[in-house]
Formats: C-alpha cells, structure tokens, sequence
C-alpha cells in the first residue's frame, strides 16, 4: 500500500521551478531513498511534500488523502513527520522539551512513547535535562529524530541525516534508521551520501537538475556502473 | 547613595515589567513595539477608571489596607487592568501588525505602525482623562518608614517590589513548566521547526502579546502608585525599556529582568549628580555605550 506518492510535482523558489512533473512514491514499510548531485533538487522536493513550499502543479498524497499545498502543522496531525537538515532542533531547550515539543498536539498521555525514543536513543536519556545548545551534531540528529518520532508517524521525511557528521557516526544513524523503520514507519530519505543510504534502501530515486531520472531498488542502483559513473562519483 | 539605589531598584522593577514584555514579543515575532510604553499608559489609566469610577458605581469601600496608600478597590482593578491591556495588545497584533507581518512589510514600515498605534493609545488616554496629572488617590499621606542605613522607604514600594517579585516568579513558572510556556521558548528558537512539529505558532503569538501586555499594564499601574499618573508616563519608560532589554540580551526574559534593574539604578543615581530631568538622557546614554560596547547584551541574545 502506498503511505505517500507525488504525481506531476512542480516546486521552486520566486520565479524559478526547481522540481519539474517529479513523480515519487512510498509504500508501507519501505525505506526509500532520493539521491543526486548537489543543486538536484532533492530537499525541495521534500519541503514540498511537508508544505513549507507550495507546489506549482502537481499532487501530493498522503495515506489516501490529497495534502497538496496544506500548511506544515496541517501535515504533521495526518500521520507525517519531517527532520530539516539543519536548524532542526531548539537549542534553548532540554533534550526531554524537545521531544515534548515533538508531541506538542498530543493531549493522550505519551510517556510510553517517550520511552520508546529513549529506548532507541539511549544516550538521550542519560543527558535528557542538558540543553541542546551545548551537544554535538551526531546528539542533534539523534533528538531532531526524536522529535519527529513523538506523534507515531506513519511516513518520516529525513532531510540529509547524516550531512556534516563525524564518519563514525554515519554508521550509526543509518542503523537508527533501520532500527526505526522496523518499528513500522516508511521512511524517505534525501542523501548525499549515495552509497551508504542505498544500501539500507529498498528503493532509490536518482534526481538531477529537478527531474527524476532514474529509479530502481537500491540494490540494482548500486550495481548499475552507468548510474554511478553519472550521479553517484563513479 | 543607598537611597537612591533602593529607589532605583523600585524604579527598574516598574521598566523590568515593560522590558521583558518587549523582549519576549521581540523573541518570537522579531519586532521592536515602540507602542509597549503607551500600554503601561493605558493598563494605569483602565486602573484609574476602574478604582474611581466603576468601583464607586458598584460600591466596593474606599479604605486602604494598614498604611499602604489603597485597598479592595486596587486590589480588584490591579488584575482586570492587567488583562485589559493583554487585550488591546492582543488586538494591536490582530489588526495592525499581524496583516503588516502577514505582507512581509519592511521593518521601518513595521516600526512606524508601532508608533503610530503608540500615539493613537496615548491620544485616547488623553481624551478621556486629559493631560494633568492623576493619582490614584490625591490627598493621602504617604508616609514612609525608616530602613536602617538611613534609607527612608514606603509600604507602597515594598508592595511594589513584592508584587514584580511573585509576577516575576508566576513567569518563570510558565516559561518553564507550562505546555504553552515551553512552546513559546520553542516558538523563539526557532518559529518553521515549532510549526513543522505542530505548533500552533499563531495561538503562541497570541500568548505572547497577551503576556507582553499583562506585564505591561502592570507596570504602569505600579508606576502610577509610585508616582503619578500621566499621558506620557509610558512614553518616557519607553527608552529605558530599550535599553534595559538591549542590556539583557533581545530575546533574554532574565536578562531584561536584570537590564531593568540596572537602568532604574543608573538612572535614580544620575540624579545625585545631575538635574532629575535629564534621567531620560542618562537612560539614553547608557544604550548608546551599550551598542557601542556589547551590542549582544551582557547574557547575549535569547537566540543563538
């Protein structure tokens, strides 16, 4: 069952269309990835899907239901959640109000979920009344995932997870984001970081200049020398 | 000398109120309310209908409380003024700078509707009550009491100091351990992640105004106790408000706090030296070396 699909999306800035007629989708359970040289077009197309760009043409729906356009806070009640590369944690806050902010429109009692997060990131835990100015980027993502966890989305939009970490923490978030996928939410993933994101995918999309031009399971875009020699740095 | 410093820490507990509400609102709609000072104007004189007029009318007694200067009727007018300017401030934002906000106005086009909506607060208050000099009740001795160090006090002030202490308090509370409190923080951290998370940011705003406002009339009613009520009382705290909120850091309810306490020293020491009217001058002086010297503030800004 598709969770998420865009037909025909058109999307840019001012007078610009940076995506053109880019047609995607998600299905349950699945971990899904959108590459492409910088400058492609990829975290526009996921400010689109979330509503902080208003699309030009073009459809996004989400579970079933049309969400074209729809303001972010719209968005996130319907059962998605969206990680922003950067600025996207409060620094002024604790990690624990992070995460409570996460829950924000929750008015049911979310301790369990809170543990869960806690469970997935234990190092939150242990730091959970720090404030968040003071930690490192690898905790950031940590919390900033976190946070989007709170409302037990059904579709999780991660922005360049793991842009500007430490080599060692990549591995490390990858594997939180198998281990989230697991626990049911279908994931679609922005990356630089070709390789390593198509090896936890079970699907890729090649993006460039705006266009999707290439789709595959991540295993056959990986094996294809064409699509490497051109998109992923040979 | 220590006089005038106690007199000053009563002074900056009155520009406190204005400067935290200006920082606050600074911290979530990144907009100077050059207005903020006409709302102590207005929550002073709404307290002055309200204890000589309605009071009156409903017959609620006119006796003080011990030796402080007024009573029931203060006691009463004090939290409906407060809510009262949260109200207009709260319309201010709805009708006047939230559709200008809404347009992406320039600042400067923001700035001036600020003044402007300052200058049309004042001209109603001075419609309404004219332009002479008010208290709360003309007439009543105001004795003070003999604090050691030779430092002459009135129960008043004390109130005064206790009433900005507990609302000071009551701020801290919320900003730390409400849902909304914590979302107004979020909100100034950084406003497109709280709507990606799903706050209602607009509802935030709201707050935000309200609590401004709040804190804003009481103030002016605090100053028109301490002092005297007049239509360019608020006005003349505008400056100092600047500066004390500069001082702390845009952005940094605490440090606007402490700003506060700083100016209403500054100035009320000024006066040992210098004519009491060039306070405002003094105030000025100080946010000038203030930008000159450590634009940031001395906690830094709210934001990082």
């Amino acid at each position: 069952m598709k969770v998420l699909e865009t037909k025909n999306l058109v999307s840019g800035y001012g007078e610009t269309d940076i995506l053109h007629d880019v047609s995607i989708e998600l299905k349950e359970k699945e971990i899904v990835s959108i590459i492409g040289p910088n400058g492609a077009g990829k975290s526009t197309l996921l400010k689109t899907i979330f509503g902080l760009l208003r699309p030009r043409g073009g459809v996004v729906e989400l579970i079933g239901a049309e969400v074209t356009g729809l303001s972010p806070d719209r968005i996130v009640r319907k059962g998605m959640s969206y990680v922003p590369q950067v600025d996207n944690v409060f620094p002024s806050l604790t990690i624990q109000e992070n995460l409570e902010m996460g829950a924000f429109i929750r008015t049911d009692d979310y301790g369990d979920k809170l543990e869960e997060v806690y469970e997935l990131f234990p190092l939150l835990q242990e730091r959970k009344n720090d404030k968040v100015g003071k930690l490192s980027g690898g905790q950031r993502q940590m919390i900033a995932m976190g946070r989007a966890l709170m409302l037990d989305p059904r579709v999780l939009l991660l922005d360049e997870p793991s842009a500007s970490l430490a080599p060692i923490l990549v591995g490390m978030i990858f594997e939180k984001i198998i281990d989230i996928n697991k626990t049911g939410v279908a994931i679609m993933v922005v990356e630089q970081n070709a390789r390593e994101t198509l090896k936890i995918s079970d699907r890729g999309y090649v993006l460039a200049m705006g266009r999707k031009v290439f789709e595959d399971t991540g295993k056959a875009i990986l094996e294809n020398k064409e699509v490497g020699k051109l998109y992923l740095g040979g | 000398m220590v006089e005038l410093i106690v007199y000053g820490i009563v002074l900056g507990a009155i520009i406190a109120l204005g400067s935290i509400g200006l920082t606050l609102v600074y911290g979530i709609v990144r907009f100077a309310n050059f207005a903020h000072g006409d709302l102590m104007t207005a929550g002073a004189y709404v307290a002055l209908f309200l204890v000589t007029g309605l009071s009156a009318w409903l017959g609620i007694p006119d006796t003080t409380f011990g030796s402080l200067s007024f009573g029931w009727r203060m006691a009463l007018a004090f939290p409906i003024a407060m809510l009262c300017v949260a109200g207009v401030s709260i319309l201010l934002d709805r009708i006047l700078y939230r559709p200008l906000r809404a347009k992406r106005s320039h600042p400067v086009i923001m700035a001036m509707s600020a003044l402007g909506a300052a200058f049309i607060v004042r001209m109603i208050v001075l419609i309404l009550w004219g332009a002479d000099y008010r208290f709360y009740r003309p007439g009543v001795m105001r004795p003070a009491i003999l604090l050691p160090l030779g430092v002459k006090i009135r129960p008043d002030q004390i109130l005064l100091l206790l009433v900005v202490f507990s609302l000071v308090i009551l701020l801290y509370l919320f900003l730390q351990r409400s849902k909304m409190g914590k979302a107004m923080r979020a909100t100034a951290d950084n406003m497109e992640l709280a709507r990606v998370s799903g706050i209602d940011t607009e509802r935030v705003i709201i707050w935000t105004w309200g609590i401004g406002g709040a804190l804003a009339g009481a103030g002016g009613i605090l100053y028109g106790i301490d002092v005297q009520l007049h239509g360019g009382m608020g006005f003349n705290l505008l400056l100092p408000m600047f500066a004390a909120t500069i001082l702390g850091g845009i952005g940094n309810v605490y440090g606007a706090l402490v700003g506060g306490l700083v100016m209403g020293i500054a100035q009320q020491v000024s006066t040992a030296y210098l004519l009491p009217t060039y306070k405002p001058a003094v105030a000025f002086i100080v946010m000038i070396l203030i930008l000159l010297i450590r634009p940031q503030g001395i906690f830094g800004g709210g934001r990082s």
